[in-house]
């Protein structure tokens, strides 16, 4: 076995925000009622996690609990632990309805870093991204441009941009333009 | 003529001149110049030639209406044809050309269409073109395009970048004046988050021209207030050179920011495309002032009353010494006021009412003004430019009473409030017949998803005419001085009387050269819809959308209809407002970002290895590779022959792989594919093939049992999002209470097929699972590791040949690939691409979904009985297969085709039969789905669907080529290599 390889090997670019292609990390797809017992405590067992409500994640170091769908759930770890994680998960809801896939090698996981980190992104997507309503912890899907993508705001300044792994280069730069210097918009002060 | 005021223009900065080059000429403006002003400062009044008739053409606005001063702006990369002069802001070394002359703006060949206007009258071309049809296309229209156009095209790719930004607000404000500025003070106070934008630079909109007191304070010093208190509210936003595009259902609007239109050097974006989402929509966007139709009134010279003044106080650029003005409203006084007091000669006002009585007016007689009452212009004196105005009564025919010297025309009809945001979302009007104008009908307005109106209008839009009424209407705290005007007398033809010869030479539609004759004609001739006039005319189709014609040209319609103006209606107001760049339109997608291009984990490596890149959806994959300066075609065929012979490397990561999980899932799978998955047995593969519900195969792939309840369905590349759609389509909508779960693990697995003779020796050289054919018997799959790698092994074969497809996590799929090609070396492994495996398919006589299929083509037309289950009650397709039509025997139906001489077929030829149809097109009997040149065979090979085509074997048929000959061909088995499939099953 070789060491995962990202997409772009950790690309960077600076601009009025800077992108950054982040390391491979652990993603498996959870479906399954999200209402039940069962899930919750699935979850709880494997990361020590609460479920997030709609549009939200709930995170503790590396550890993710990310809304997907009203039936589905993405759940990050080390991208080691991932297989192991996705084991117990199919192991603890034996007997359940419900639908494992590690999916850690899917998807390529952008940052996106700046005091307007937030204005490079509302370029890209019509998701609201206003301060009201897209807060620290919002976790929502959406498009950018022309491809489906997620959009985890970790903190006031740091974003992070889940995409399929072909598009990649794409979605680089994408963020590398809206991010570029001159493009500043000033809709939201910071 | 027109010139630059020593004092004044409160827009401009004398500290800074700029130079531009208009017409190659070295001109000088200032800062805060639009380039309308400042070539009027340079006594530039001409500044184009009409579209049809090439006459000379002055600015007449100030503003976006502008329909004649469009110039070529800009060069090479940033070059932009038809750029209004008016909203064009000057900038330091700015280059302008005017347009639609030749060879030069002051002389101009063309305009001898203007002397043969009586041969080009309204439908001119409707009339004159329709016969010989052929003439059409070889003469008139090469004639006609060479004489009408207006800008040039741009050669070069465009410098610039673009961009959009989506904005959501609770209220969006569209409009900067007086009006725009109160809406968003009351919006913001209430709370939500306010969006003001304005699309000129500056705010106030025409305030502080039109002067008056608001609360005891001037205009100027009024709006000044008024944006610095909007300025440090927390929930307020402003952009101006940002314009109202297009209202939308759900609070959609487009914005249009130029942001580097005034400063081309200045970094970042030069244009932004808003899309915003507002809750409540107000449209501030003012009124935009009428033409009167009198004899010459598109000579430059012959200006609004209101532009008039906004030069004169903007700009400080008088339009000539002598400004004549006429009017049928109070409005134009302050013009009369604004030029007197600038120290410039207003010799009279002309006014069509009889005894209009206001402060107003009597101010400018105060001024020592002659004001004449009831009178008109019979028409303007001059050829290139004015001299002069004949009066007459404007109850009479024309008769002209006096000459009165000018060298400028100051005119008004009354004010349309633009109401063309408000219209673009279904919003009415009504018309008021006291003001003479349309206005919004508030109960009537554009309503959202809770049939609640999202969008409203305030001030001048409408149709609050004075400060006052404006302030009062957008809810101001702040009271403007009341005044009580003249009521206005609906003027549209100047004198009422006129004859036909005044009438040819009164201009509706300036930049699309409509006349009132030309509406009237349209009447008598019987276009009564005002929308078919419009097209038959071309009254408002030019880039100005008619802001300045349509309702006088629909007044005139309306007269020669005899019938009221409400009856007859507007045309349909459309966005954009204004033109908007395609380079906004695109935003960011040009260049590199035109389009995803999706790239598999080997991707680098095929760059590199001389892969010749075919696209596949939005996938890239190599075609072929080709070794040095070997042609494309010598390495598909040496590609192909290397698989049969040794063994081949294919990139299959692109196929889709859909999990398929639950207690219901074989349910489902035996309902999405026409064959049984529910029996197929854990760790078996099988062939499946989907269909629509009207029976047309969609996809097929292999489907992989990988325990009790998962199976893992292969699509076709093209195919892994649609069909994964499909799937949760039926699962949420008609079998929302089955239990199945499905995740698209496309993007997780790189796939490589090691394909060929040789290929059980490159992996058994990784080591680490057993591939022989007892362990692992065709169509079956295994878990493993290969060469230290995690592995998921399928056995299943595209090419006829002993082959292995190999599924790795993504992130290994280089590694895993570098491996391969290594370990293969000492085979004679190479690398394959698309083309290559066309032609293994094809000598196998396997289908390929989008060859074999387009839509039209059922299994059961290709053979593919075998492979649709008549066990099962039911399969998504099964009752339209059953359909009298599809069960025709007479159907099309896949065949193998030899040709006799051994050439390849034309890929979609048709195969001819006997005699015509109704359309005298020679009949035919069948088409070639797919054909290629097989290196192994050494001769053409060719699937077909034909005509009752199993039944004919051993027919020989013909095909039709392009260039006219026909070829014969043998209809054959579909499968032309290894018909007992031996190769594959070793």
């Amino acid at each position: 076995m070789s060491e995962p390889a990202s997409a772009l090997g950790g690309a960077v670019s600076e601009g009025f925000a800077r992108v950054e292609e982040m390391p491979p990390r652990g993603m498996i797809a959870l479906r399954g009622d999200l209402g039940s017992g069962a899930v919750k405590a699935a979850v709880k067992d494997a990361l020590s996690l609460d479920l997030p409500g709609t549009w939200r994640a709930t995170d503790a170091g590396e550890a993710a609990v990310c809304w997907m769908a009203p039936d589905e759930l993405l759940l990050m770890s080390s991208y080691a632990q991932a297989p192991e994680i996705a084991r117990k998960l199919g192991h603890f809801l034996a007997g359940e309805h419900h639908l494992v896939a590690d999916m850690s090698d899917a998807r390529s996981l952008f940052r996106v870093t700046g005091l307007d980190a937030r204005e490079a992104l509302a370029k890209l997507t019509p998701a609201d991204l206003s301060p009201g309503a897209f807060t620290p912890g919002t976790f929502r899907r959406t498009r950018l441009a022309q491809v489906p993508a997620a959009i985890w705001m970790r903190d006031d300044t740091v974003f992070e941009v889940l995409c399929f792994r072909s598009a990649a280069r794409y979605m680089f730069d994408l963020l590398t333009e809206a991010a570029a210097r001159g493009g500043e918009v000033g809709f939201w002060p910071d | 003529m027109s010139t630059r005021l020593a004092k004044g223009g409160r827009l401009l900065n004398r500290n800074r001149a700029l130079d531009f080059i208009f017409n190659g000429r070295h001109m000088r403006g200032f800062e805060g110049d639009t380039l309308a002003s400042a070539l009027l400062g340079e006594g530039q009044v001409l500044m184009g030639r009409s579209f049809k008739y090439h006459r000379p053409r002055g600015v007449v606005a100030s503003g976006a209406e502008e329909p004649n001063a469009l110039m070529n702006v800009g060069e090479g990369a940033r070059f932009e044809p038809n750029q209004r002069a008016t909203t064009q802001e000057l900038y330091d070394g700015l280059r302008a050309d005017s347009q639609n002359h030749w060879p030069s703006l002051e002389f101009d060949v063309g305009v001898v269409n203007n002397y043969a206007a009586r041969f080009l009258p309204a439908g001119f071309y409707y009339k004159t073109f329709m016969q010989p049809r052929a003439a059409w296309k070889h003469l008139f229209e090469p004639v006609i395009r060479k004489s009408a156009g207006l800008g040039r095209v741009p050669k070069e790719r465009d410098a610039d970048r673009y961009e959009h930004f989506h904005a959501h607000v609770d209220t969006l404000v569209i409009g900067g004046g007086l009006a725009g500025l109160t809406a968003a003070r009351r919006a913001a106070d209430a709370g939500g988050t306010v969006l003001l934008i304005e699309q000129t630079a500056h705010w106030g909109g025409r305030a502080p021209v039109d002067g008056g007191r608001i609360g005891g304070a001037d205009p100027e010093g009024w709006v000044k207030n008024a944006v610095q208190e909007l300025d440090v509210k927390d929930n307020v936003r402003m952009r101006t050179r940002c314009m109202g595009a297009g209202i939308y259902d759900h609070g959609y609007v487009l914005a249009y920011e130029r942001l580097t239109d005034h400063a081309p050097d200045a970094d970042g974006p030069r244009h932004r495309l808003w899309k915003i989402r507002a809750r409540q929509v107000v449209v501030a966007t003012g009124a935009i002032e009428r033409p009167l139709s009198f004899a010459g009134n598109d000579l430059p010279g012959v200006m609004l009353a209101g532009a008039v003044r906004d030069y004169v106080v903007n700009w400080a650029v008088s339009p000539g010494d002598r400004t004549v003005i006429v009017t049928n409203n109070d409005d134009a006084y302050r013009t009369a006021l604004a030029l007197h007091s600038a120290g410039l000669q207003v010799p009279a006002v002309i006014d069509a009412r009889t005894a209009p009585q206001s402060a107003l007016i009597q101010q400018v007689r105060d001024a020592g003004i002659r004001v004449e009452t009831g009178r008109a212009i019979a028409s303007v004196k001059g050829r290139a430019r004015v001299t002069g105005v004949a009066i007459t009564g404007q109850a009479g025919e024309g008769a002209v009473l006096e000459e009165i010297g000018c060298d400028a025309v100051a005119m008004s009809g009354g004010w349309s409030p633009a109401v063309h945001l408000w219209s673009h979302c279904g919003g009415k009007l009504v018309w008021d017949e006291a003001q003479a104008f349309f206005r919004p009908d508030p109960d009537r307005a554009p309503t959202g998803a809770d049939g609640a109106a999202f969008v409203r209008v305030a001030g001048a839009a409408n149709g609050a005419m004075s400060t006052a009424e404006v302030l009062a209407d957008a809810g101001a705290d702040a009271a403007a001085e009341s005044e009580t005007p003249a009521p206005i007398l609906p003027v549209w033809i100047m004198p009422q009387g006129a004859g036909p010869e005044l009438r040819a030479k009164m201009w509706l539609d300036y930049q699309n050269d409509v006349k009132v004759s030309d509406v009237q004609l349209a009447a008598r001739e019987g276009y009564e819809s005002v929308e078919h006039t419009k097209r038959y005319t071309t009254l408002g189709m030019a880039t100005d959308q008619g802001k300045l014609s349509n309702i006088n040209g629909l007044a005139v319609l309306s007269n020669a209809l005899n019938a009221p103006i409400p009856e007859v209606g507007t045309t349909t107001f459309r966005p954009p407002y204004t033109p908007i760049s395609f380079g906004s339109i695109a935003g960011e997608a040009r260049g590199d970002l035109f389009q995803p291009l999706r790239r598999t984990a080997m991707h680098d490596w095929h760059s590199i290895n001389g892969a010749h890149w075919e696209p596949v959806g939005q996938w890239r994959r190599p075609y072929c590779y080709r070794r040095g300066d070997e042609s494309v075609e010598d390495a598909v065929m040496r590609e192909v022959k290397n698989t049969r012979e040794a063994v081949g490397l294919l990139d299959a990561s692109t196929l889709g792989k859909i999990l398929v999980k639950g207690p219901d899932a074989g349910r489902f799978l035996d309902m999405m594919y026409t064959n049984m998955m529910s029996s197929l047995k854990v760790g078996c593969c099988r062939y499946g093939l989907m269909c629509s519900e009207n029976g047309f195969l969609i996809d097929d792939g292999v489907v992989a049992r990988l325990s009790e309840d998962e199976w893992l369905c292969h699509t076709t590349t093209g195919g892994a999002d649609a069909i994964h759609a499909h799937m949760e389509e039926w699962l949420q909508t008609e079998w929302w209470d089955w239990q199945v779960f499905t995740a698209n693990l496309t993007e997780q697995y790189a796939q490589i097929g090691v394909v060929g003779p040789r290929a059980r020796e490159v992996l058994d050289l990784l080591g680490g699972m057993d591939l022989s054919k007892d362990a692992m018997p065709f169509m079956s799959w295994a878990n493993g590791t290969l060469g230290g790698f995690d592995v998921r092994v399928f056995r299943i074969s595209f090419s006829g040949e002993l082959s292995f497809e190999i599924a790795v996590k993504a992130a290994q799929g280089r590694a895993l690939w570098d491996a391969l090609a290594l370990a293969g070396r000492e085979f004679g492994a190479m690398p394959y691409g698309t083309e290559a495996l066309h032609v293994l398919r094809a000598e196998k006589g396997f289908i390929m979904i989008g060859d074999e299929t387009d839509g039209t083509v059922i299994p059961q037309d290709l053979g593919l009985n075998w492979a649709i289950s008549k066990k099962k009650d039911d399969y998504i397709g099964k009752r339209a297969q059953a359909r009298a039509h599809m069960t025709d025997p007479d159907r099309w139906k896949l065949v193998g085709l030899e040709t006799l001489d051994g050439s390849v077929l034309p890929d979609g030829a048709l195969a001819l039969a006997e005699g015509e149809n109704a359309n005298g097109q020679r009949r035919t009997q069948g088409r070639v789905t797919s054909t290629y040149y097989s290196p192994v065979l050494g001769r053409g090979i060719a699937m077909g669907l034909v005509h009752r085509g199993p039944d004919r074997m051993g027919e020989v048929i013909r095909f039709a080529r392009l260039d006219g000959t026909e070829v014969e061909a043998r209809i054959v088995s579909t499968v032309f290599y290894d018909p007992d499939g031996e190769k594959q099953n070793v």
